[in-house]
């Protein structure tokens, strides 16, 4: 890979550099080896981070998920205690959803939202860089708590007052409240810069409205943490102060209410569902098309359900509590919000079905993932509805019958959608495919897996089977059920070992080999102008926009009878990334630096203040040399550009 | 090849500065918001410590927000100078203002210290909780914009805050309107609104 790190032209708007700064202040030169990823600002680079490291939180995440599954196979189960089986379902759901999907996502939105917009990094590569850092801070101090006397134990959704001191008297439920409050800032300033970037750096034409659906639903997304972040960034202050400071929100003998958790933690959480749901619905919107040889069916549809989504979030969060007793007006009101909801998100399915109808398919593994989304998120949906049903919803509370449900929403929806997009984008990130053979085999065992590990849940639940049990006796009709979804969720965990080993063997078949060529799909969008894998600067030039699907219009046209017929090849569409001295933001050490100051501020918290000092002085010394650090660096600025300058 | 995307040529016209100071604010609403809510639901309930009612010196907290609000004139006053590239006055705004919301700062100290003598504990009751933490989130916030005024004084005290670096006075007086905005909510929700008495 070429790196050139060249003084800054991104972050120019007010940064005169009018004094020479101290020496302590020049800027890292970026160079080789892990000294370049810790200092990069490159929006590539913290996508291929932020995927790593989620990559490792999902395993983390799936074996916790595999010792609940151990746990609950026969009856009277042994392999966990009561204890530990509360900090492990816990865990899981922490990790799986603040340390995988969310970062999966972002990892995705890094990489793909100034390519697909036509720029050459996002507005403040520095904050991305400490929105990356920052978050697996956060992720290390939470899972910290393992080693530390115990792991959270209250569920991820943290009911009061059982996360109290008296009911939770272990640390474990400080180390969700402040390890969640660090990667909430992750999210938040994240969530900023992208906005400012979708915003802010489109390419010469490309309107709002030519922009791809992925983007745009990301942009929703991004919309979304901005606003819903400080929601539960609250709940988790009230929570702190509650446990560490002795403050009385939610201690009922004083008239604490523990209403006021659920109300402020929904009000996040049912956003969350969608900043969560939506990077995968934008991704399938460009898998189908570029495999139905089709333009996305209905492109206005597609944007404005994804803005009603963002909308309508914000108005069905007490469907999480049809039963915390909030009264028949509000869960009426609820109930209807919630039915409602339903239906900008069908316009998305519908559109990705007329999208696929009368279209040259092919069934490619990325293909088959999205079909998967399709199709499995809508048996989650559709469950869904039936909880909008509130005198239903009352029965089937607490039960295996929602654990199905919003497993076949985030693991149906998400998860599925995020394979599909690593399937695709695979070439364009990694210069290689993955084999395909082997994706097909991976898509066919996970949704094997997944139906038979989440499929019997409907019935277990049904049944009454409840939630968060430790253990169930024999006799209850449920011990049949529960062996097959173990079986399942180890049918899921081998599907993720072939993704595993399919990473690994197509690197290794790859090596040596040069770089595929450009388009490997017959793609669409602007990312797919860039050669494989794409080039530190991303654009040689930056492409003026005439219309949605820019790429696929530069290579295909239409002769006197109105048919498509291909015009120029993707050899002549395609940039070779031969742009020499192009001005690129120089890396920087202090978002690390800022990033590693917090878990201590955390843990200082806890324990000793001590560690509060220390922690507090480091970021603070990051955030001081941040803003003192040149912009330009005046060492390199005068005998530029540098023709040699592209080094390995 | 010297495409460079510089943020003058940006495709909303704002700086990317500016507009994520803007969405920053936005974020900001959400969490005022959520902390008001707090405090409306605690504010009656008080257990068997000082309620509301009795507790508040509204003379004293209204002229502790008259000077914050003024802080905000000062602001503006700071801009409009560098703008025209004067740069003593701009120190000048910049100390005033710096000056005025430290007062307020002063006063909420003032306030803390003098309810706590009187058995408002920040433990107290669901009340006591809410109105430290909603007050304290917002000095804390008034607190941070000190800061930030004086970083500016001081770089342009050292010569490095000219005219063309205006914006980013801006930026720090948009912040600190906001934090002006919100003090109007949160004063007229915890002391103008009749609070209950015991």
């Amino acid at each position: 890979m070429t790196q050139t790190m060249e003084p800054s032209s991104l972050e120019t708007s007010n940064g005169e550099n009018l004094h020479r700064p101290l020496g302590v202040y020049t800027r890292p030169k970026g160079g080789s080896g892990w000294r370049d990823w810790v200092t990069t600002v490159d929006h590539k680079k913290i996508g291929i981070l932020y995927g790593a490291a989620a990559l490792l939180f999902f395993v983390i995440g799936g074996i916790e998920a595999l010792l609940i599954r151990l746990q609950l196979a026969t009856p009277d189960g042994t392999v966990l205690g009561a204890d530990t089986y509360n900090q492990v379902y816990t865990m899981h759901g922490v990790t799986m959803i603040f340390l995988a999907a969310m970062p999966l996502a972002a990892a995705f939105a890094n990489y793909l939202i100034p390519l697909q917009i036509g720029a050459r990094d996002v507005a403040f590569p520095r904050l991305n860089a400490m929105s990356f850092w920052v978050f697996l801070a956060g992720g290390i101090f939470i899972n910290l708590s393992w080693l530390l006397g115990g792991a959270p134990d209250g569920g991820w959704f943290a009911y009061a007052p059982n996360t109290g001191i008296v009911f939770s008297p272990s640390h474990g439920m400080d180390f969700y409240a402040l390890g969640l409050q660090i990667t909430g800032i992750a999210s938040l300033v994240s969530g900023i810069n992208l906005t400012v970037t979708i915003f802010n750096m489109r390419a010469p034409g490309m309107t709002l409205f030519k922009m791809p659906v992925f983007t745009w639903m990301m942009l929703v997304v991004q919309l979304l943490l901005v606003f819903a972040m400080p929601v539960i960034a609250v709940a988790l202050f009230l929570l702190t102060f509650s446990r560490l400071f002795g403050a009385t929100f939610f201690t009922p003998e004083l008239g604490g209410d523990p209403l006021l958790w659920q109300h402020l933690f929904w009000i996040f959480g049912h956003p969350e569902v969608y900043i969560l749901v939506l990077p995968a619905f934008g991704i399938i919107s460009e898998v189908i098309p570029t495999f139905s040889r089709k333009p996305i069916f209905g492109y206005p549809f597609m944007v404005f359900s994804g803005i009603a989504i963002g909308f309508m979030g914000w108005g069905v969060w007490a469907h999480h509590m049809f039963v915390s007793g909030i009264g028949p007006v509000s869960v009426a009101a609820f109930s209807l919000s919630t039915m409602f909801i339903a239906v900008p998100t069908g316009v998305k399915i519908l559109n990705w079905m007329a999208t696929m109808w009368g279209g040259r398919i092919k069934f490619s593994a990325a293909m088959l993932f999205a079909i998967g989304v399709v199709s499995m998120f809508t048996i989650g949906g559709l469950s869904g509805v039936t909880h909008s049903v509130a005198p239903a919803d009352t029965q089937q509370t607490d039960t295996y019958y929602i654990v199905a449900h919003f497993h076949y929403v985030i693991f149906g929806g998400i998860i599925f959608g995020l394979f599909s997009g690593f399937y695709f984008w695979w070439p364009k990130i990694f210069g290689h495919k993955l084999s395909e053979k082997m994706g097909k085999l991976n898509f066919w065992v996970m949704l094997v897996g997944f139906n038979l590990t989440f499929g019997p849940m409907h019935i277990l639940g049904l049944q009454g089977m409840s939630r968060r049990i430790d253990t169930y006796s024999p006799g209850f009709g449920f011990e049949t059920w529960n062996l097959v979804v173990t079986i399942g969720s180890f049918i899921i965990a081998l599907s993720v070992l072939i993704f595993l080993i399919n990473v690994i063997t197509s690197a290794r078949n790859a090596r040596g080999l040069p770089p595929i060529g450009p388009d490997p799909w017959d793609a669409r969008s602007l990312e797919w102008m860039t050669p494989n894998p794409t080039p530190v600067h991303n654009f040689d030039e930056i492409p003026i926009v005439e219309s949605l699907d820019e790429f696929w219009h530069r290579k295909y046209g239409s002769d006197e009878d109105g048919k498509v017929v291909r015009v120029a090849s993707a050899e002549d569409v395609c940039q070779d990334g031969s742009a020499e001295g192009i001005h690129l933001p120089s890396p920087s050490y202090w978002p690390l630096v800022f990033a590693i100051g917090l878990p201590f501020i955390g843990l200082g918290l806890i324990y000793s203040l001590w560690f509060c000092v220390f922690g507090g002085a480091l970021a603070l010394m990051g955030l001081y040399a941040w803003v003192f650090e040149p912009v330009d660096d005046p060492d390199v600025d005068h005998h530029e550009p540098q023709k040699e300058d592209v080094s390995d | 090849m010297t495409n460079q995307t510089h943020s003058a040529e940006t495709s909303t016209g704002l700086s990317h500065n500016k507009l994520g100071m803007w969405v920053f604010l936005g974020s900001e609403c959400l969490l005022f918001g959520s902390l008001i809510s707090t405090y409306l639901l605690y504010r009656g309930r008080f257990a068997d410590g000082p309620a509301p009612g009795d507790i508040f010196d509204i003379p004293f907290t209204s002229v502790s927000s008259f000077v914050l609000l003024m802080s905000s004139l000062t602001m503006v006053l700071a801009l409009s100078a560098l703008q025209r590239g004067d740069e003593r006055n701009n120190r000048l705004w910049l100390l005033t203002t710096a000056l005025l919301g430290a007062v307020f700062v002063g006063g909420q100290v003032y306030e803390f210290t003098t309810f706590l003598r009187e058995g408002l504990g920040y433990t107290t009751s669901p009340f006591s909780s809410a109105f430290f933490t909603l007050t304290g989130f917002h000095g804390v916030h008034v607190s941070l914009g000190v800061i930030f005024l004086m970083s500016l004084y001081v770089s342009s005290a050292r010569g490095n805050l000219h005219k063309e670096r205006a914006e980013t006075v801006e930026l720090i007086g948009l912040y600190w309107h906001f934090v002006d905005i919100v003090w109007i909510f949160i004063f007229t929700v915890i002391y103008l609104v009749p609070s209950p008495t015991s």
